[in-house]
Formats: C-alpha cells, sequence, structure tokens
C-alpha cells in the first residue's frame, strides 16, 4: 500500500479525536543545535478545513486494526473498513516534511490497540523517540495513552510528548459497558492520577534547578506539560448535568489542561448496537460555554445545572440562562461590583471584564465605553448599572425576559406538494450554518 | 510647520520623535512624511542632532506599542503616535495608555492589534518549498511567498530563526524579503512571486491529509472562512479541493446513514483481550 493511501486511510481514521491544541509547551527551538523546531508560543492554525476545524498538527493513527469494539468508533474490530499500518520511520518522514514546510505544529499520534496495550504503546513511543533523539525535533507532540499500559510506558511516553492524553470516551461505567466493552472507568482515572503525579513532579524538579547556583551537568527531567481528553456527547443517554460533573471532577482531581465534547457523529461503518443521528451541534457548543463558565468565571456545576434542569438550555447560553433564574443578584454595578460579580452578567466575558476593571479606576464608566468594548448591548442592558443607565422598572422581574434573548422563528412555507424530510435532510438542516 | 521624514521602522521614528519632543515641538506643528527615496525639494528645516539633555521618559509599554503601530500602513500613525507621545511627556498624562477610553489609547491599540494578527497570519501561512539540498552537508534550502497586510517582514521572521535554524530558508514578498543562511537574517528588497515556484512534490500528500482529516457531517464552511481571509487562500494548495469538498459532503453522509448496521463480531483469540474481560467481570475490590 502506498503512503499516499496508507495517510488517507490513517488520517480519516484519526478525525474523530477533536484536540488540536498547539500551546502551552515547554519554551524549546532549535538555535544552536542542529534540529528543527519551535514550541512555547501560542498554538498556531496552519489551515482550516470547511467543518470550521482548524489544522494544527499532523493528526493521524498509526494503525487502525484495533482489538476493541467500541461501538461509536470506526476503526472497532468489527468494522469492515480497510485496515493500514504506518511504519514509525513512515510517521517520522512526514512529520519532519510537513513540519519543515511550516505546515503543522507537530504530530499527534494515536493509535488501535494491536495484540495488547504494551505491545501498541511501544510502538507510538518509539515514533516519539525517533523523532525526538534522532532527529532532535523540537516542535510539538501530543501522544495518546492507553490507560491499560503499564505505567513505565506511560512515563515514558509522557518524556517525549508535549501533551499527553487518556480519552474518558464516556462519563460513566455503566455506559462504557454497555458501547465500550473494553474500557474502564477505574483504571483510565489510576492513569490519570499517575501522569498528573508526574507533571507535578517533573515541574517541581525543573523549577528547583533552575534555582540551584552551580548547575550540575545533569540536565533536568522532562515530561509533558499538560493532559487532557475528550468525552463523546450524544452517543449514550447521560444528562449535561451528568457529563459536566464528571468534567469538573476530572478538572479538580487530575488537574486536566482541556476536556473536549465532541459530538457523535455519523461514521461510514455503524454499529448495530449504536444507530447513526445528527450530531448534536449545539449540545456540543453550549458544553463548551458551560466547561468555559466553570473554569474562567467561577461556576459551580450545581449552579449551571440544577437538579431540576439536568440538561443546558439549547437556545441560550448558559451563562444568561443562569442569570434569568437568578435575578436576584441584577442589576450589577458595574462601576462599583467586585470582579467576580461581573464575570456573572450576561453578555460581558473575562477580557472585558479586566478592561472594564482597569478603565474604571480613571473614569466613570458609560454605555458608549462598551460600546467600544464591542459587548452587546441588548444582551447587557437588563443586567447592569453604568454611570449614563439603569434597567427600566420592570424589565428583569418581566415573564417575557428570556423570549427577548430568542433568536426570531423564520417563517416556514408550507408545502405540501414535497416530499417528507429524509434523515440525511434532518441531518443537514441540523448542521447546517450554526 | 516642520516636514520629518520617515521610513517604516520604529527606529526611524524614534529618532525623529526624540530629537522633536527635546525641542519641545506640539504634534500639530509636524508635518510626518513617508520617506520615498527622492530628496525632498524644499529645504527641510536642520535637524542638527542637538547635544543630549535630560533622558526623556515614557511607560514601559510605550515602545512596543511603536514598533507595531510604525509597521501599519495608515499615514496618520506618525503624528497620532507622536501626539500620544507628547501628550504622555509634556503633556502629564502619565496613564494615557491605561484608558482605553481615550481616542488616541484606542487608535493606536488598534493599529498595533491588527499588525499582531498580520503577524500571527504570517507564522501560520507562509509555506515553504524545497529548492535544493546540499548532497554533502544535506542542509535543505527552502524558499517562500508571501503577502503580508503590512510592512512587518522584520517583526515576523524571528520566530522562523528560531524555528528552522538549521535550514537556508527565504522568504520572498512584495515589499521586503528576507534571507537566513544559518548564521544572519539579512533583508533585501521586495521580490515578485514568479521568483517561486508554484508547488512542491509535498502538495499532493497535503492536500491527501486536508480531505481525510475533514468531518462531512460537521459542515460550517462560514467558520472556516472567517478564520482565513480571503487573500491568503490563493497561496494555500488545499485551496484547489475546498469546493469538490463541500459539494461532496451531503453524499457522504448520505451514504453513511444508508449503510446498513454491522453485526458484532465475535472476540478474537487473544489473550491480553481475554484478560481484560475476565478482570471486569470479578467484583471491584474495596
Amino acid at each position: 500500500m502506498n503512503l499516499d493511501r496508507k495517510l488517507q486511510i490513517l488520517a480519516d481514521a484519526a478525525k474523530y479525536d477533536a484536540s488540536c491544541a498547539s500551546s502551552g509547551a515547554a519554551k524549546k527551538d532549535s538555535r544552536g543545535g542542529k534540529g528543527v523546531g519551535s514550541t512555547g508560543g501560542a498554538g498556531i492554525c496552519h489551515s482550516y478545513t470547511p467543518d470550521g476545524r482548524c489544522i494544527s498538527l499532523l493528526k493521524v493513527l498509526l494503525t487502525n486494526v484495533c482489538l476493541y469494539d467500541c461501538h461509536y468508533c470506526i476503526n472497532r474490530r468489527s468494522s469492515n473498513v480497510q485496515r493500514a499500518l504506518f511504519t514509525p520511520d513512515e510517521v517520522v518522514k512526514l512529520t519532519l516534511d510537513f513540519y519543515k514546510r511550516n505546515y503543522i505544529e507537530g504530530l499527534f499520534l494515536s493509535s488501535g490497540i494491536v495484540r495488547s496495550a504494551d505491545y501498541t504503546m511501544e510502538l507510538v513511543i518509539e515514533v516519539a523517540r525517533r523523532l525526538r533523539e534522532e532527529h532532535h525535533f523540537r516542535g510539538y507532540i501530543h501522544l495518546k495513552t492507553i490507560p491499560e499500559a503499564s505505567p513505565e510506558l506511560i512515563e515514558k511516553a509522557g518524556r517525549y510528548a508535549d501533551r499527553i492524553s487518556i480519552n474518558i470516551e464516556l462519563p460513566t461505567q455503566a455506559s462504557l459497558d454497555r458501547f465500550a466493552p473494553e474500557k474502564n472507568l477505574a483504571n483510565t482515572q489510576g492513569a490519570m492520577g499517575g501522569i498528573r503525579t508526574r507533571i507535578d513532579e517533573v515541574a517541581d524538579a525543573r523549577k528547583e534547578f533552575r534555582q540551584i547556583q552551580n548547575r550540575p551537568r545533569v540536565k533536568p527531567p522532562t515530561f509533558a506539560t499538560s493532559q487532557s481528553t475528550q468525552m463523546i456527547v450524544g452517543a449514550d443517554d447521560s444528562s449535561d448535568s451528568v457529563v459536566l460533573g464528571r468534567a469538573d471532577e476530572l478538572y479538580r482531581d487530575y488537574k486536566l489542561k482541556r476536556v473536549y465534547y465532541s459530538g457523535f457523529s455519523p461514521i461510514p461503518e455503524p454499529s448495530v448496537i449504536l444507530p447513526l443521528k445528527a450530531p448534536p451541534l449545539i449540545r456540543e457548543h453550549r458544553l463548551y460555554q458551560a466547561d468555559w463558565l466553570l473554569r474562567f468565571y467561577g461556576f459551580d456545576v450545581k449552579e449551571l445545572l440544577p437538579k431540576e434542569n439536568p440538561n443546558l438550555d439549547l437556545e441560550i447560553d448558559p451563562k444568561l440562562s443562569w442569570a434569568i433564574r437568578n435575578r436576584q443578584f441584577f442589576p450589577v454595578d458595574i462601576n462599583r461590583a467586585p470582579q467576580e460579580m461581573l464575570w456573572r452578567i450576561p453578555g460581558i466575558g473575562v477580557r472585558n471584564v479586566s478592561r472594564i476593571l482597569a478603565a474604571r479606576r480613571y473614569v466613570n464608566l458609560k454605555l458608549t465605553d462598551l460600546l467600544r468594548m464591542r459587548v452587546s448591548l441588548k444582551k447587557v442592558l437588563p443586567f447592569i448599572i453604568a454611570a449614563d443607565h439603569t434597567p427600566s422598572f420592570g424589565l428583569l422581574e418581566s415573564d417575557q425576559l428570556r423570549t427577548q434573548f430568542l433568536a426570531k422563528p423564520k417563517q416556514l412555507e408550507l408545502d405540501f406538494s414535497a416530499p417528507a424530510p429524509t434523515n440525511a435532510d434532518q441531518i443537514i438542516t441540523l448542521n447546517g450554518q450554526l | 510647520m516642520i516636514t520629518a521624514i520617515v521610513d517604516h521602522t520604529v527606529h526611524s521614528w524614534r529618532l525623529k520623535a526624540r530629537e522633536l519632543l527635546r525641542r519641545g515641538i506640539p504634534p500639530e506643528k509636524i508635518d510626518w512624511c513617508a520617506e520615498n527615496g527622492e530628496k525632498s525639494l524644499l529645504p527641510a528645516e536642520e535637524m542638527s542632532s542637538v547635544s543630549p539633555s535630560r533622558e526623556i521618559k515614557v511607560p514601559a509599554d510605550f515602545l512596543p506599542l511603536a514598533t507595531s503601530v510604525c509597521a501599519h500602513t495608515d499615514p496618520r500613525r506618525w503624528a497620532i503616535l507622536y501626539r500620544l507621545l507628547y501628550r504622555l511627556t509634556h503633556g502629564g498624562e502619565k496613564h494615557l495608555l491605561k484608558m482605553p477610553s481615550d481616542p488616541d489609547t484606542r487608535q493606536c491599540q488598534m493599529w498595533a492589534k491588527a499588525v499582531g494578527r498580520d503577524i500571527h497570519k504570517m507564522h501560520a501561512f507562509v509555506r515553504f518549498r524545497l529548492i535544493h539540498v546540499d548532497e554533502s552537508t544535506g542542509k535543505e534550502e527552502f524558499i517562500a511567498w508571501f503577502e503580508p497586510t503590512y510592512r512587518i517582514v522584520r517583526l515576523g521572521t524571528p520566530f522562523f530563526v528560531k524555528r528552522f535554524a538549521n535550514m537556508d530558508w527565504s522568504i520572498l514578498t512584495p515589499d521586503e524579503c528576507a534571507h537566513w543562511n544559518g548564521k544572519h537574517l539579512t533583508f533585501l528588497p521586495g521580490a515578485n512571486r514568479h521568483q517561486v515556484p508554484d508547488s512542491d512534490a509535498h502538495d499532493d500528500l497535503w492536500r491527501t491529509y486536508y480531505r481525510s482529516i475533514f468531518n462531512p457531517a460537521r459542515l460550517k464552511v462560514k467558520a472556516m472562512q472567517s478564520e482565513i481571509p480571503q487573500k491568503y487562500w490563493k497561496n494555500l494548495p488545499e485551496a484547489s479541493i475546498i469546493s469538490e469538498l463541500i459539494a461532496g459532503s451531503k453524499n457522504r453522509v448520505d451514504e453513511m446513514l444508508e449503510t446498513p448496521e454491522r453485526p458484532v463480531k465475535p472476540m478474537p483469540n487473544n489473550a491480553y483481550l481475554r484478560s481484560l474481560h475476565t478482570k471486569e467481570k470479578s467484583p471491584e475490590t474495596p
């Protein structure tokens, strides 16, 4: 099988892993040496595909042969997809050739499980080792790790990678039992715990090393700077409350850099256990918004998803939804309120909160100042007090508060002569320009 | 009215601005002009180097701001930058840079931001082509054509020096060209795109990758178009297959939906797999 065909099969096999980050790595470059590459700044998106996603890394599977039978996955053993396998040198060459032309920031390497978890990990690690040690590659490497592999191998993988990750895939063991019978939540969490410990240890060791006056010739240890994970949304029946509850726990217990939410998408080899459906793109979008609220805006999962609302509102964003359910906190005076309250105003993001805090030391902020910061006044007006504005009486009390934020319904023409919409039509209408 | 002639570098503006500031010339008395290589017919007021008096103090933020603003192409930039500088020093408005509500600060920050975005796009969309490999040393030589919006060649190329320190490369743009030979980064006048080969043997592999990594069930063309402005598309090899990818998505998704569901295949004879399943069946240890 020629290289082009292998690349086609093994890139196609890798597309359902949403992670594309190339930022957050330790600073390194290739001056004064013999290698190629640099990391340490913001990530760079070198291209975009028509699904709106950025291409930052060469994202491939080493092989799509797999022993496991995860029913959402195109590569599972029950699938009839054509199988292929790269040699380590083929992946190394592809990575370096694209990298030197500035098409990519680095490599994202995953694999189907072949022969055993350890056997597969060793193959994956070998690619990274050749890049780092033989070609002195200083670009970005993200390695996917198999939780069932031995801790020594997971540690070795971390030494060559900037980011290491294990996909938790589904938020409960019951869902895993049904859709991914070889995966185990406790195993995955155990592996994440081991990685977190190692990340912290190496970070401390490097810090100490920098402070030592007479540096010994020994170099400090290297390890990935962060780990991340992915959950599939819409394959099982877990509510947003369960999904975000699990994500919150993972952020706290394992200091993950990111949780990715991947809407379950139709695959070319559907499983009888898991019928295809339209990808839940809006739900995925709301989960990301809620995730940001947990990490950067000081929200708690229970505030966003109380018992009576286990799923996020699809029609309005989660912060606005919270504000409407908790009107007693508003209106907030932007010239006086503390940062934590400013974060809670619908329509004002963390950057604008910083700008507000900086500017209000010198000036009393008016609506024109907010306009200049590109804040949507329509969203913000009922909830704030500014130097020249207070919300009109009764606005916050109104029953209609939520409806005024909904997108206007489109007037549809009913055509009784047209055939009934097919499944495919539904998918197109749901995933069309959102 | 004093005429001040500068080129697009911050160095040139800075020298003039320092002079004018020392002499206490207010912003409205200065006419800033771009250097166009021709000697002016009118005698410019003598800009003799005055003996250095006391140091002029500006906030640390000012110089990076000025560096970015000078790389912009708006003809008003030098005047507004000088006015900002004058207000910060002679005008005593020390916190001016921290007040986004001030029009001069705001304008300069917007220009700096546009230049910053342009530099980031340069790092993202410069595409090298291999033109030569030295048989004895194995050293590779690359060349790229790029069309930035602003005068950012000097600001954007140090990134490539750090990343590709051990390759020889050149980046050609209409305004200015940068060359790296492993030791020095040199700048030469602008070139034209025919000096760079149109394609590279790797373009086909890249297009294969681009086509394969795309998920047809998640079409979002507007998002793609907003991230890569129209002007960059003509220099990207993947541009030629985008319309076919978009047109073919619906059929690909239809095909997936019409594919009969696969039954579950029996477990293969594999010791590792068996061990996973027996482990799960045993009760959890407390």
